[in-house]
């Protein structure tokens, strides 16, 4: 396993990868980006001028500055980290239900596993993002509601992944010995299971939080994700939507954001997954 | 990059408007049928039983009619009542009704409808929402079949203005109660249905008793979102808006060639109202803290620069305003010594509350820029129009929030206990109640600039601008209304030139 030979090991085998490397590389720069706005912005994001309002690039804003005056490149780094803080929470939440209910699954089998697909296959039916929709309606619009939204389309997701890997897994002679051995199913999972469906776990979670992005996006876009006067990729998008003609940067520079941030995160999950799965390397 | 921004964009956007262009002329087949857009839907279509201004922007003048109505210019003209007399002590007037008028359901219309409507406006458990316009009256009684007498307590010099409001329409006793779904009038336009969340139809009336009208059928088309809204209007799918939302697009607008732009005034003051019941509002130094926070001509430019700032609750067109911008001049630090003053030296947190149209919106943004300077901490919360009238409005469940007042003249809202801002100044109901007893001009615009001066210095809301009527509409149509003198939409004078 790839992930056993540490990170050298990891970077060294991303070398093979030209997607794994360009996503990457997109990747941790809006990454350091995001960090980076959490401690430090060229200028507020709540401070307005409005008569320095949508004004091009200069030494003092960057990239010029919005309808109300402010920086323009300290609210896209704000929201490059609200993005992916709602991102990562997200595919966190998506993770700590999904993985234990999609484990529970392939190592019960019967009447549970039934059970908890059954309940999958209901939360599948949904589209993603209506579902996301329809719980900030009821619950209200804002930044914890679109993380628990998205979180939950996230559940079924990495339920039914892990259950995938770990069916094939629970046939294995090791496992067989392990519990001929004694072990329990949690003890097995853990120790035996895991390890071995880490690789699939990290490229579906790279394909989610990319999805997370992207609908953040778009329910800040429809005024339901992160609240003003927190600036939010989405919800630039939206009210630069009548400002077109006036400043097109407006929208243009939100939407390369949420464009290259989405990229860069599918490129890294298809070079992750090329790299950790041992058929296709031995098919190169 | 940048010059690519700068021009690339702008010329790629062109060709696009352009592309849509083509089907403009396609789009509209019959020149005998407007669409018209609107921001908001109503909740209802009764206009004798709600204060949201959409009920009027769909039927008045057009569904149903006054005893009176009121002209584009703002002056009263005779509807139903075609005459009247006024006795020497101004105290009875009496009412010479027109002749032939039906409701829309066939419905004969005569004097005992007047007094129905006016009783029921005017009972004790009316749900009108301006019952004020009738305190005058005393009685309302039929003569005959075709005349009225309505006698007053005390003179009132706007009587014939008051009852060309859309609240003192006639209804007809049979149909008063489905009004607010299907709503049945004497007017030239018949209600045709209601998809809600989409449109209302009207189709004209045939057996109007009045002059016929020039078009055949009307649609109000409700679209909120001023991005989807300028492109109804670019793409010729709504012919016309009466109150465009998107005020930056108004240069991109006035370039096209296939629209007429008209940038009127309205009745709207446009104001930061402010729970006067809710802890710290009711500090008058909180009050005047915010007053002094708020920089107007800032908040106006960033809606995009259309608004005239005031300092009161007053039109400033109209000849009784008094300029009172400069009574709280924007002066921060002065803010915040007087929030210091009122105990809080660090600020405090409150909720503002926004309603969906763009000066709410956006106005929101800035002056809760504006008030984090002097530390006091907003939560926007965005709320529907629906919302807006239930915890606001009805149930004062709020501590700030903004929204624009587009009736006329209506001072008056601050000498009622029950009315949202919770003020309660026994001053100025004195002064409304010597107001009402006046019929001379120079003493009433003496009053009206006491009243103005007196909510200015208590500060009861934050004073921002009177809102301006953008008007959109295609080249080809005639006789919309360039300012609004009360929220109306009246389609009676509207023709297509070609």
């Amino acid at each position: 396993m790839a992930a056993r030979g540490g990170v050298m090991g990891l970077i060294v085998l991303g070398s093979r990868s030209r997607a794994f490397v360009i996503g990457g590389a997109i990747s941790a720069f809006f990454l350091a980006i995001a960090l980076i706005a959490l401690v430090w912005t060229p200028h507020s994001v709540f401070e307005m001028a409005i008569e320095d309002r949508m004004q091009g690039p200069s030494w003092d804003h960057l990239l010029g500055t919005d309808q109300f005056g402010r920086d323009l490149l300290s609210m896209l780094m704000v929201g490059a980290s609200n993005s992916i803080g709602v991102a990562v929470v997200a595919v966190g939440v998506g993770l700590a239900f999904g993985l234990p209910l999609g484990g529970l699954a392939a190592a019960r089998r019967g009447w549970i596993d039934e059970l908890v697909m059954r309940f999958n296959d209901f939360a599948f039916a949904f589209p993603a993002l209506l579902s996301a929709v329809m719980i900030t309606a009821v619950f209200g619009p804002g930044g914890v509601n679109s993380i628990i939204a998205i979180g939950i389309f996230n559940v079924p997701v990495f339920a039914r992944v892990t259950r995938g890997g770990a069916l094939v897994l629970w046939q294995r002679e090791y496992v067989l010995a392990a519990r001929m051995a004694g072990r329990g199913n949690a003890r097995i999972t853990l120790e035996h299971i895991l390890p071995n469906i880490a690789s699939l776990l990290i490229v579906q979670g790279t394909i989610q939080f990319a999805l997370g992005i992207l609908a953040e996006a778009g329910l800040s876009y429809l005024g339901l994700g992160t609240q003003p006067p927190l600036p939010s990729w989405g919800k630039m998008l939206a009210e630069a939507q009548t400002m077109l003609y006036l400043a097109p940067q407006l929208a243009i520079l939100p939407g390369l954001a949420i464009m290259l941030t989405v990229l860069g995160l599918n490129l890294l999950g298809d070079g992750l997954r090329d790299l950790l799965d041992p058929r296709l390397r031995q098919a190169r | 990059m940048m010059r690519f921004w700068k021009t690339g964009l702008p010329v790629a956007a062109g060709v696009l408007l352009g592309a849509s262009q083509a089907w403009v002329s396609q789009a509209r087949a019959a020149n005998d049928s407007l669409t018209m857009g609107m921001i908001l839907e109503p909740p209802h279509l009764d206009p004798t039983a709600g204060a949201a201004a959409a009920i009027d922007e769909v039927v008045y003048a057009n569904v149903f009619e006054g005893l009176t109505r009121i002209d584009r210019n703002g002056e009263v003209l005779p509807a139903l009542a075609r005459s009247w007399d006024i006795s020497g002590d101004g105290l009875t007037y009496t009412f010479h009704l027109a002749d032939g008028v039906t409701f829309h359901d066939g419905a004969a219309f005569d004097a005992s409808d007047v007094v129905f409507s006016l009783h029921r406006a005017m009972a004790e458990d009316s749900v009108n929402a301006q019952k004020q316009i009738f305190g005058a009256i005393d009685k309302v009684e039929t003569l005959d079949a075709g005349t009225v007498v309505i006698t007053l307590k005390q003179p009132a010099g706007n009587l014939l203005f008051n009852l060309g409001w859309g609240d003192a329409v006639i209804v007809d006793p049979a149909s008063a109660e489905g009004n607010k779904q299907t709503p049945i009038g004497t007017g030239p336009f018949a209600f045709d249905r209601w998809v809600s969340g989409d449109r209302i139809e009207l189709s004209k009336n045939p057996n109007y008793w009045g002059q016929p009208m020039a078009l055949e059928t009307a649609t109000f088309k409700f679209i909120p979102d001023p991005a989807a809204a300028a492109a109804a209007i670019l793409s010729g799918g709504v012919d016309a808006f009466a109150n465009f939302p998107a005020a930056e697009l108004v240069p991109q607008l006035e370039a096209d060639p296939r629209l007429t732009v008209i940038i009127g005034s309205t009745e709207g003051e446009t104001i930061l109202s402010t729970n006067n019941a809710a802890e710290p509002f009711n500090d008058l130094r909180v009050r005047q803290a915010i007053a002094h926070a708020l920089d107007r001509r800032a908040i106006i430019d960033g809606l995009f620069g259309y608004g005239t700032p005031i300092g009161t609750h007053f039109a400033p067109h109209h000849p009784a305003y008094l300029d009172l911008v400069d009574l709280y001049e924007y002066d921060p630090r002065k803010a915040k010594a007087l929030l210091a003053e009122a105990g809080h030296p660090e600020g405090f947190k409150a909720t503002l509350r926004l309603p969906p149209p763009a000066y709410a919106r956006r106005g929101g943004e800035i002056v809760a820029a504006q008030l984090a300077e002097i530390g006091i901490e907003l939560e926007l919360i965005p709320v529907e129009w629906a919302q807006w009238l239930d915890q606001v409005f009805r149930n004062t469940d709020y501590d700030l929030t903004i929204v624009s007042h587009t009736e006329p003249f209506d001072i008056g809202i601050y000498g009622r206990d029950d009315y949202y801002f919770n003020y309660h100044g026994p001053a100025f109901k004195a002064l409304l109640a010597e107001l009402n007893e006046s019929t001379d001009q120079d003493k009433r615009y003496e009053l009206l600039g006491k009243m103005q001066r007196l909510i200015a210095e208590d500060a009861v809301n934050g004073y921002l601008f009177q809102l301006a009527k953008l008007g959109v509409w295609n080249k080809d149509l005639e006789g919309l209304w360039h300012n609004s003198p009360v929220q109306a939409n009246d389609l009676t004078g509207v023709y297509w030139k070609r």
